[in-house]
């Protein structure tokens, strides 16, 4: 297979046709542009292939539900403010069951915030997002490679649990160019009888996340709920970097765990034994992984461009087990491995080794 | 013994739920009647809105996708974008069209999506008890314009069919009721014209039709009949509003 150089937004935008993608919808909004332009130059050359310039991102999710409802494989992308509208639909794709993928080019916020790179939509995303009791997969890219792997199993993903999956990254990982080898897609495996296509002669069906009776509607979400915790079983995945004989582990997804690398290379360099945990799904959030960490080491500290949102989950996974630090820069500031590094030096580095010096 | 009048096809064996003398139950059956007479029940998908008609899907006996409130069209545009040989329509109320929906009608309509849409236009919001809508005509009664819609308090009534017969994504618009035979009759012309042009690929058609809600606007049956006839036909006039096929026939003939 060949090596190419793609932005992060375009290849995101290569790697859905590739699997397979037939419908894109979207609204243009800072930092995620050249993933529409792509879809509008690229996906339209393809037999079968839509692109929809929406009159906004609601419009543009309840179409992205038509078109997976028909049968095809279908995505969106947008930036924070406009996730924040595609919740509505994102909500009845959980409640439908029907597979999307929604990319979220995270950006400085609330409100209006800034176009620059952030982590501030973790909880959004993790944490359901739009009304009611459910949740979607979400996949934490942190390279360039690893954006076109985790689009193509988005496609995968949210055909087999039939659910909407987010990929979640930031204007950083968009805006950045690294070499990329697209890897075969799978063959699609999504049965027709979950596809609207007219009832032809048979028995007619019906989409709808309608349930008046409260008992069934208890009985629809305690079914949800046992899927979602196949998926917690079955979907975690992280990546362990330099743990093996480490003292203190950063936590890190995404542009973050990029910078925590950095971090860790210059600490390294002093002698001191640091490594990092980073979740890779960040729903599912690999507790497993980290409480397995936790059983040889004892300092922790989480690091995010934002105010403290993984932060929630890592002390979840990790309460009364571990001391837990956290450094953040929520706003769209992006930190320097070496502000990190140095955050660690003062916090942490002891004589007798690195633990947290309590202040 | 020769039967002269049926369930259609089209339409499930179950009783509706709405309330007496309610228009969307004849709209219900008139589009089933059209997609019976039309012969594309299998190839019908509909999307029932938010609003008193959420649950029409279990009276039609097409496929039917759930729209959320306002959403219709363009939940519809991704099927037609991907089914483009299927015929979609999308069933809406005033609220759902013309409130919270307007974005979503009004590009549906400007982009020419090949959908039909049933525009109920009941000049209240039913479902929830009776609010103002977007439709309401002045001085109407409301439990949420209490001495009556007011210009300056809640502005003027819509004529979501006037604006959107502008567009040029627009093949067919007209405005009916279902107050008299007569009137009924004359829906579902229009009805089955919207679905013609749809499966004719003309583009944009919709159909709005006059309901009564005689619950809501505390009348009787006939009483709602009337006041559509008498009162609401005044603020939106009876009659094709846009039908650029049957305008572009007309001047082929004349330069023929
Ligand atoms: C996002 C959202 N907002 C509000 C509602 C509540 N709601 C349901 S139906 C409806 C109004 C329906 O009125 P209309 O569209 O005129 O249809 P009708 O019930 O009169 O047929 C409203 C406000 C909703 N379901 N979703």
């Amino acid at each position: 297979m060949n090596k190419v150089l793609m932005q992060g937004n375009k290849i995101i935008g290569e790697a859905a046709i590739r699997a397979g993608c037939r419908f894109y919808a979207g609204y243009p909004i800072t930092p995620q542009n050249e993933l529409p332009e792509y879809m509008a130059e690229n996906l339209r050359k393809i037999e079968g292939g839509v692109f929809v310039q929406s009159e906004s991102e609601l419009a543009a999710i309840h179409m992205v539900i038509g078109a997976s409802a028909a049968g095809a494989r279908a995505m969106t992308s947008s930036s924070s403010p406009g996730i924040s509208l595609k919740q509505e639909g994102i909500s009845s794709l959980a409640a439908c069951e029907l597979p999307a993928v929604i990319v979220n080019m995270m950006r400085g916020g609330p409100g209006l915030g800034n176009i620059s790179p952030s982590q501030g939509d973790y909880l959004q995303a993790t944490k359901g997002g739009g009304h009611g009791d459910y949740h979607i997969i979400v996949l934490g890219p942190a390279s360039v490679q690893e954006i076109a792997d985790l689009t193509m199993d988005a496609f995968d993903l949210a055909d087999e649990y039939r659910t909407p999956v987010m990929i979640l990254a930031d204007g950083m990982l968009g805006q950045m160019m690294e070499p990329v080898v697209f890897k075969k897609p799978k063959p699609r495996n999504y049965p027709e009888k979950f596809m609207m296509k007219g009832a032809g002669g048979g028995k007619s069906k019906i989409i709808r996340g309608l349930i008046l009776d409260p008992l069934d509607m208890e009985e629809h979400i305690w079914k949800l709920k046992r899927k979602y915790q196949m998926i917690a079983e079955k979907e975690c995945r992280y990546e362990l970097y330099e743990t093996n004989d480490a003292e203190l582990i950063l936590v890190a997804y995404g542009t973050s765990s990029r910078i925590a690398k950095g971090a860790i290379k210059r600490l390294r360099n002093e002698g001191l034994r640091v490594g990092l945990f980073r979740p890779i799904t960040l729903w599912p959030f690999p507790a497993e992984g980290l409480r397995e960490l936790a059983k040889k080491v004892e300092n922790f500290l989480v690091f995010e461009m934002s105010a403290g949102q993984m932060l929630e989950d890592v002390l979840l996974a990790l309460k009364g087990k571990a001391r837990i630090g956290f450094h953040g820069r929520p706003g769209g500031v992006v930190p320097t491995p070496a502000e990190l590094s140095n955050v660690v030096l003062r916090k942490y580095n002891r004589k007798d080794g690195l633990t947290e010096i309590e202040e | 013994m020769k039967k002269v009048f049926g369930r259609p096809l089209s339409m499930k064996n179950n009783p509706f739920h709405y309330c007496a003398g309610c228009g969307h139950s004849t709209a219900h059956r008139l589009i089933a009647e059209v997609i019976d007479e039309l012969g594309i029940r299998d190839i019908t998908i509909g999307l029932p809105p938010a609003g008193c008609a959420v649950l029409a899907y279990n009276y039609f006996d097409v496929d039917m996708i759930e729209a959320q409130h306002g959403r219709g069209p363009a939940t519809a545009t991704g099927l037609k974008r991907i089914l483009p040989d299927r015929i979609i329509f999308s069933y809406q109320g005033d609220g759902d069209l013309a409130a919270i929906g307007t974005a979503e009608s009004f590009h549906a309509a400007n982009r020419g999506e090949n959908i039909t849409v049933i525009f109920i236009n009941n000049a209240v919001y039913g479902m929830t008890g009776g609010q103002m809508a977007p439709t309401s005509t002045l001085g109407q009664k409301t439990t949420t314009s209490p001495t009556g819609r007011n210009t300056t308090l809640d502005g003027y009534p819509i004529m979501m069919s006037d604006v959107l017969a502008m567009l040029p994504g627009t093949a067919y618009i007209e405005r009916c009721t279902v107050t008299t035979p007569a009137n009924i009759i004359k829906a579902k012309k229009a009805i089955r014209k919207a679905f013609q042009y749809q499966i004719d690929g003309e583009g944009f058609s919709m159909v709005e039709i006059l309901s009564p809600c005689p619950t809501n606007w505390k009348m009787s049956p006939v009483e709602a009949c009337r006041w559509i006839d008498e009162v609401m036909t005044k603020q939106f006039p009876l009659g094709v509003i846009k039908d650029r096929p049957a305008q572009e026939k007309k001047r082929e003939q004349k330069g023929n």
